[in-house]
Order: C-alpha cells, then sequence, then structure tokens
C-alpha cells in the first residue's frame, strides 16, 4: 500500500516543554492527555477497590471505619466511570477519528483543549473530598437521595466535579460530531466509515442527550441540600423515586456510552487480526443505533425492587430483553468474521477474544438481571456487581487494552513487547475472573452489595475474590511498564505492523504518525 | 478428537451446573420457601441452562475457528463479508428465545403484585439503622416493636469469636404464621432501605414518604434470614432482618404474650404517671 502523505520535514513551529501540553490544540497531544489522565484514574480508583477488597477478605471490621468504607466504594465507581473509562475513550477517539476519517484535526481544536483541562479540576475535586471534614460522598455512586442530603461538604465537590465533567463530556461529544459529519475525506461516505468512527459519532449522540439530564438531577440535588426546595423530598411534596428514574434516564445510556466504542474498537481488531473484511457491516451500524435507541427506554429496569406498577416492570422488562438482539447480532458477527480467516493471535488479538467471550457472560447475566422476578432477588446484590463489572471491566477495559495495543505502534513509532502483552493479557483474564466470576455466586446465596461486613457463610469467595483483586490490579502495573519499555527501546514499528488493517491510519500515513496528518485530504477509493 | 474433547467439556459443565444447583444456599438462590420464591428459582434455572446452550453454540464455532482457521495452521482468509439470510436467522432466533424467558417472568410479577386478600397486614418502616413492626391488621392487630442487630460488637471487631448467625440475627423476630398470606406495607422514616428475605422471595424498597407494598405466603415453619438491600449509610450492612414462621397454634400463643407483655407495660405507664 503506498503512503500517499508526504512526511513534513517542518514542524510549525508549536510550543514545546510543559506549554505544548497546557494550550496544546493538537489532537494527537490532546489525545494523549486524555489517555495518561485516565490510566492515572484507573490506578486511583484501582486503588480505593484495593482497600475495599483488603476489608472484605475476611469477615469482621478491619481496616475501615464503615462510613469510610462507603466513601472508598463511592469514590471508585464516580473515577473508574467519569475519570477512567469515559476519557479513555475520548482520548481514543481524539487520537483516532481525525486519523480514520482522513481530517486533518479535530473540528473545534480549542474547545477540545478546554474539555481536556476541565478534567483534571473535576478529578482533583473528586480526590480532594476525601481531605474535608465529613469526608468524601459516601451514598453510592448512584447518589440516591435522601442519603446524598445528608452528606456533607463531600457531596457538595461531588455534584460540583460532576457538573465539570459532564460539561468536559459534552463539548468533547460536539466536537466529535462535528468533526465526523464534517471533515470526512472526499469519498468516505458515512456507511464507508470504518466502524469505530460509527460506534463514536452514535456515542457522541448519546452524550449530548443524556449528560444534560445528569446536569439537571445533580442540579436539583444541590439546590435540595443548600436552597430550600423539595424536588426529592417528600416531607416537602417531592419524591426520592424522581431522582431515581431521571438519574437512570441518563444512567442506562451512560453505561451504552462505556460500551459502544468498545465495539468500535473490536470490529477494527478482529478483522485485521483474521485478515478478513468485517462479517455484515451494515447490520453492525444498524445494531449499534439499535441498541442506543433502546438504551434510552430501558432505565427503570435499575429500580424493580422500588415498586412500580406490573405494567410498568413488565414494559421494562421486554425492553430490557430487546437489546439482547442486536447484541447478539454483533457477537454472532464477530464470529463470522473470525470464521474461515487467517487468523494471529497478538495482544490486540486476544484482548479482543478475551472482550467477547467475557462480555457476553455479562451480557447472560444481564438478561438474568432483566427478569423482574429474578432481579427482585440478585438486584443490589453482588451478582449486580459480578454482571457490571463483565461489561465494565471485561467489556470496556479490556478493549481499551486491545485498542491500545492495536494502535501503539502507530502512535509511537514502536513496537510493544509481544511476550510480556501475553502475559498481560493472560494474567488479567485469569485474576479477572477469580475476581469476579465467584461473585455470581455471593450475590445468589444473598450477600447485598456495598456492605462492609458479611456473614459467615459467604467467608470463603470474598477471600478469592480479594485475591483475584489483587493479582488483577497488580497485572495493571505491568501495562505501564509495557508502555513505557515500548516507548523509551521498543523496536521500530514497519508502517504496517498487521498485515490486515485496512483503515487510512494504517494505509495512508507513515509509523509514527506525522504531527500533522491529512493536511490536504486522502482521496478514498473503496 | 474434537468431538470427545467437546463432549468431555460438555459433560464438565453440565456436572458443575448440576452440582451448582443441587448445593442450594452456596451457590445458586436460598432453598424457596414460598410459591414466589420457588419461580423465581425455576425461572433462574431456566434461563441458566438456555444461556449455557447460546454460550457452548457460539463458542463452539469461535473456539472451532480458533483451533482450525489460523494462519500458523497454514489457513488461507476468505473474503466473504456479508449474508443478509444469515442476518435475519440470527436476529429472529434470539427474539424467539426471549419470548419462552418472558413468559413465565410475566406471570410471576403479575402475582407478585396481587396483594389483595391477606390474612395478616404488617407495616415495616426502616430506620437508620434498624426494623420497625406494627401489625396491622389480622392476628396480632396492635402488636408493635423494633427489632436491631443482636451481634455484638466485639464479634464485629474481632475480639471474641463470631457466633453462628453473625450479622444475620436481631433481638425481635417479625414472627408470623405458616400458610397464612402476609401482607407487608413498607416506608421509611429516613433514607432508603430495602426489605429482602431471599428464601421468601421478598424485596421491595422502603421509600421515605410513600408507601409500597408486597406479600409471601412461607409454606414451611422455619427461621428466614435477610438483610437491608438499598445502601442507607453506614451501619447499612448492619440492620438484618430475621422472619421467623411458625405454627397457627404457636403463632397464636406468640400473639397472646406480646399482648399481655404490652398491656403490662401500659398499666406500668399509667401507675407511674399517676405516682408522678
Amino acid at each position: 500500500m503506498a503512503v500517499v502523505q508526504d512526511v513534513h520535514g517542518h514542524v510549525h513551529g508549536h510550543p514545546t516543554g510543559i506549554m505544548r501540553w497546557i494550550g496544546a490544540t493538537n489532537h494527537k497531544d490532546i489525545g494523549t492527555m486524555y489517555l495518561c489522565f485516565s490510566l492515572t484514574m484507573l490506578f486511583i480508583g484501582g486503588f480505593l477497590i484495593m482497600g475495599v477488597r483488603a476489608e472484605l477478605f475476611m469477615p469482621g471490621m478491619q481496616i475501615f471505619e464503615p462510613e469510610v468504607f462507603n466513601s472508598f466504594t463511592t469514590l471508585h465507581g464516580l473515577i473508574m466511570v467519569f475519570g477512567a473509562i469515559m476519557p479513555a475513550f475520548v482520548g481514543f477517539a481524539n487520537w483516532q477519528v481525525p486519523m480514520m476519517i482522513g481530517a486533518p484535526d479535530m473540528a473545534f481544536a480549542r474547545m477540545n483543549n478546554w474539555s481536556f483541562w476541565l478534567l483534571p479540576v473535576a478529578a482533583s475535586l473528586l480526590i480532594g473530598s476525601f481531605f474535608v471534614p465529613g469526608g468524601a460522598a459516601a451514598g453510592g455512586w448512584t447518589f440516591y437521595p435522601p442519603l446524598s442530603t445528608q452528606g456533607g461538604l463531600g457531596v457538595d465537590m461531588m455534584i460540583f466535579a460532576i457538573h465539570i465533567l459532564g460539561a468536559s463530556s459534552i463539548m468533547g461529544a460536539i466536537n466529535i460530531i462535528t468533526t465526523i459529519l464534517n471533515m470526512r475525506a472526499p469519498g468516505m461516505t458515512l456507511m464507508k466509515m470504518p466502524m469505530f468512527v460509527w460506534t463514536w459519532l452514535i456515542t457522541a449522540y448519546l452524550l449530548v442527550l443524556v449528560m444534560p439530564v445528569l446536569a439537571g438531577t445533580v442540579t436539583m440535588l444541590l439546590t435540595d441540600r443548600h436552597f430550600g426546595t423539595s424536588f426529592f423530598n417528600a416531607a416537602g411534596g417531592g419524591d426520592p423515586v424522581l431522582f431515581q428514574h431521571v438519574f437512570w434516564f441518563f444512567g442506562h445510556p451512560e453505561v451504552y456510552i462505556m460500551i459502544l466504542p468498545s465495539f468500535g474498537i473490536v470490529s477494527e481488531v478482529i478483522p485485521t487480526f483474521a485478515r478478513k473484511p468485517l462479517f455484515g457491516y451494515s447490520s453492525m451500524v444498524y445494531a449499534t443505533a439499535s441498541i442506543a435507541i433502546l438504551s434510552c427506554i430501558v432505565w427503570a429496569h435499575h429500580m424493580f425492587s422500588v415498586g412500580m406498577p406490573a405494567a410498568g416492570q413488565l414494559f421494562f422488562m421486554y425492553a430490557t430483553m430487546l437489546i439482547a438482539v442486536p447484541t447478539g447480532v454483533k457477537v454472532f458477527n464477530w464470529t463470522a468474521t473470525m470464521w474461515r480467516g487467517s487468523m494471529t493471535f497478538e495482544t490486540p488479538m486476544l484482548f479482543a477474544i478475551g472482550f467477547i467471550l467475557l462480555f457476553v457472560i455479562g451480557g447472560f447475566s444481564g438478561v438474568v438481571c432483566a427478569l423482574v422476578p429474578v432481579d427482585i432477588q440478585v438486584q443490589d446484590t453482588y451478582y449486580v456487581i459480578a454482571h457490571f463489572h463483565y461489561v465494565l471491566v471485561s467489556g470496556s477495559l479490556f478493549s481499551l487494552f486491545a485498542g491500545a495495543y492495536y494502535w501503539l505502534p502507530k502512535w509511537s513509532g514502536r513496537m510493544y513487547d509481544e511476550t510480556l502483552g501475553k502475559w498481560h493479557f493472560w494474567l488479567s483474564m485469569v485474576f479477572f475472573n477469580l475476581t469476579f466470576f465467584v461473585q455470581h455466586f455471593l450475590g445468589l446465596a444473598g450477600m447485598p452489595r456495598r456492605i462492609p461486613d458479611y456473614a459467615l457463610q459467604f467467608a470463603d469467595f470474598n477471600m478469592i475474590s480479594s485475591i483475584g483483586a489483587f493479582g488483577f490490579g497488580l497485572a495493571q502495573l505491568l501495562f505501564v511498564y509495557i508502555v513505557i519499555k515500548c516507548l523509551r527501546s521498543g523496536e521500530k514499528a514497519p508502517d504496517m505492523p498487521w498485515d490486515g488493517a485496512k483503515t487510512l491510519e494504517w494505509t495512508h500515513l507513515p509509523t509514527p504518525a506525522p504531527y500533522h496528518s491529512f493536511e490536504t485530504p486522502p482521496v478514498v477509493k473503496f | 478428537m474434537g468431538s470427545k474433547l467437546l463432549s468431555f467439556w460438555v459433560g464438565v459443565m453440565v456436572l458443575g451446573f448440576y452440582s451448582g444447583s443441587a448445593v442450594s444456599s452456596k451457590y445458586n438462590l436460598p432453598e424457596p420457601q414460598t410459591i414466589i420464591a420457588q419461580q423465581i428459582y425455576d425461572q433462574h434455572i431456566w434461563a441458566l441452562w438456555i444461556c449455557l446452550v447460546i454460550f457452548i453454540a457460539v463458542f463452539g464455532v469461535m473456539g472451532y475457528s480458533i483451533v482450525k482457521h489460523r494462519k500458523s495452521a497454514g489457513y488461507k482468509a476468505a473474503n466473504f463479508h456479508h449474508s443478509t439470510t444469515v442476518e435475519i436467522i440470527w436476529t429472529a432466533i434470539p427474539c424467539i428465545i426471549l419470548i419462552f424467558m418472558a413468559w413465565p417472568a410475566t406471570k410471576t410479577v403479575i402475582a407478585m403484585k396481587d396483594t389483595t386478600e391477606s390474612d395478616i397486614t404488617v407495616k415495616v418502616t426502616g430506620y437508620q439503622w434498624m426494623w420497625g413492626y406494627d401489625y396491622l391488621q389480622g392476628e396480632g392487630e396492635g402488636i408493635k416493636f423494633y427489632s436491631q442487630l443482636a451481634t455484638s460488637q466485639s464479634e464485629i471487631h474481632n475480639e471474641t469469636p463470631k457466633g453462628e448467625n453473625y450479622l444475620l440475627e436481631v433481638n425481635n423476630r417479625l414472627v408470623v404464621p405458616v400458610g397464612k398470606k402476609i401482607r407487608i406495607i413498607l416506608t421509611a422514616n429516613d433514607v432508603l432501605h430495602a426489605w429482602w428475605v431471599p428464601a421468601l422471595g421478598v424485596k421491595q424498597d422502603a421509600i421515605p414518604g410513600f408507601i409500597r407494598d408486597t406479600w409471601f405466603t412461607a409454606d414451611n415453619v422455619g427461621v428466614f434470614r435477610g438483610q437491608c438491600a438499598e445502601l442507607c449509610g453506614k451501619e447499612h450492612g448492619f440492620m438484618p432482618i430475621v422472619v421467623e414462621v411458625v405454627e397457627e397454634q404457636q403463632y397464636a400463643q406468640w400473639v397472646a404474650d406480646q399482648l399481655k407483655t404490652a398491656a403490662t407495660d401500659a398499666n406500668a405507664a399509667i401507675i407511674n404517671a399517676a405516682a408522678k
């Protein structure tokens, strides 16, 4: 494949040192910052949960007071969702979307800078809340009132942090939509876009739709706390359940915000390493769109134990179960893509296959949870914890690793250590399942979530789960080592390190990708 | 070789699965004590079987492909990428499977909501951090008490050995007669709580300022334990629920005792007040 784009010998006098990052408008610089930020947050959120798992290692209270335990679980959730997973995908979008559609940069370069630099501010608020009187928010990452109206300054800092994160996400999403809709290279029609770009386009629309709802929710909570309103207070004519409806109207699409770009990454990785085009491209697009639309009408399946009328429960049960159909189509399409391919199993492919295997298990437990009667038993238990970690860790996080290993050579111009990468995969795979598979049993046997101490019959599975969690946490340090080793002393990557890659960043750009790419759009022929 | 391996793994899975469901309470839902709990148990097993079959089918195909269609085995890639027929088939089949899962669930949902014609109504109130029980209607009407964790702080802080029902014992149990329909109406005094007894198949949030209801009819006598299932602050893990299901005669005796104690207490209060 000929490299069309010339490498510019000159750089347009962009600032160096710290100012390069503070004033960054280059999509690659901003993407790098997003990815570094989210990796940092992954370790902070991970540190919190190591504390939680240490407390849960044995029955009895060992390390924490219950209130501190609650704030650790709460901040673990908030930091992982808003600090680790979401920014990581925006980082991938920043790096990849312009290169994959043949654009020179993101549409709004300065807004891009602003949407990144809001993140450290919000993160400092969240982490700083541990050190204020009353401690960090301890009402769970879903911060249901009236409990969250009881909290101290930490809750206000969390609310403010969520406002800032929401603003950042909305700007990021608008930027991505505008870039994709306006800046595609000539010849790249919508139905010829790479799947990663498609999934991000749909994700960005979801973000624009639901982040304002979250902002409204936390604002109502703020005014309930400080300005005498009673949106969620029955004594003043409000309703605590209203909060749950509005929160989950944001919260459920949020789940898909964190998984749709994963589908995109996996849909790039699998065809590359199977050396065969993605099976059922258009059905993949339609499935993604269907999932996004359905995700907006299933929110109350998080609330089956609230006590809705039977008609309401049935509606949300049926709608939720329907999501299994487009999700199944995706899994079948990936399998058909692998079928009669010529597969090799480098680290990105291993993580992608691991993703499919474990995500499907998470999908199955999702269908089980969708059945209202069964959900009555498992809701707010460890079963649900296991379910959403199967879709968020072995789903979103594994796909992020797949993407990172896949594109690292393109970004850095160097190859990572394949042997260590495989170690990273296998250690993650083993320890992940050790941690979370047994939690299905804990939940079924009756262990509620968010408790710092538990009855004796739950002791052995909790110990297994804690050992798994420590192993999983340590295994992620290996990832940092692999990335640093790659950047410092990795072998030089060839222009086309993967035989089967077909997207523009591989076929039309040298490796590493130049600082400014596609200053003139490439001609796309399919 | 391939089919032998496959049948071996299927065998292992079925065995594991069977033992999983046989050794109840540790790997599975507790032994059901009500008709609703039984339906939930059965639907869960039914859903698991369906999932297992799909899992084996999908990953059987993928596993075969991973073993056979690899570059290192010299396999050359095909180039197909589309088939509308196949897409329609694998969209339709999951829809049909889902109907078979949703049908029994729908019937159970409707049954769960039917709180009419109850024999006894108990109001349950969630407090930070204990439960309050008021017998509102039926045999035992007028009885009211609080139910708090009975596990000692020294057990929780690892100073003395933990007892058998560590964290799952209360000072006053909710006592109900066997075979009677008990309607539970729930509210909370401060924040959200959830009243959950797995063996009875009951979980319902308690919402301050609002009333929700649910029901159960216990088939057997026994002691059934549960916990608060909605985060309610620092002692959330320390407000268990214990339901004691007794024979009808024993229940009548319990009611008589409770009412007598209550009357004595009330008399004592009046005498005390008069003395002042």
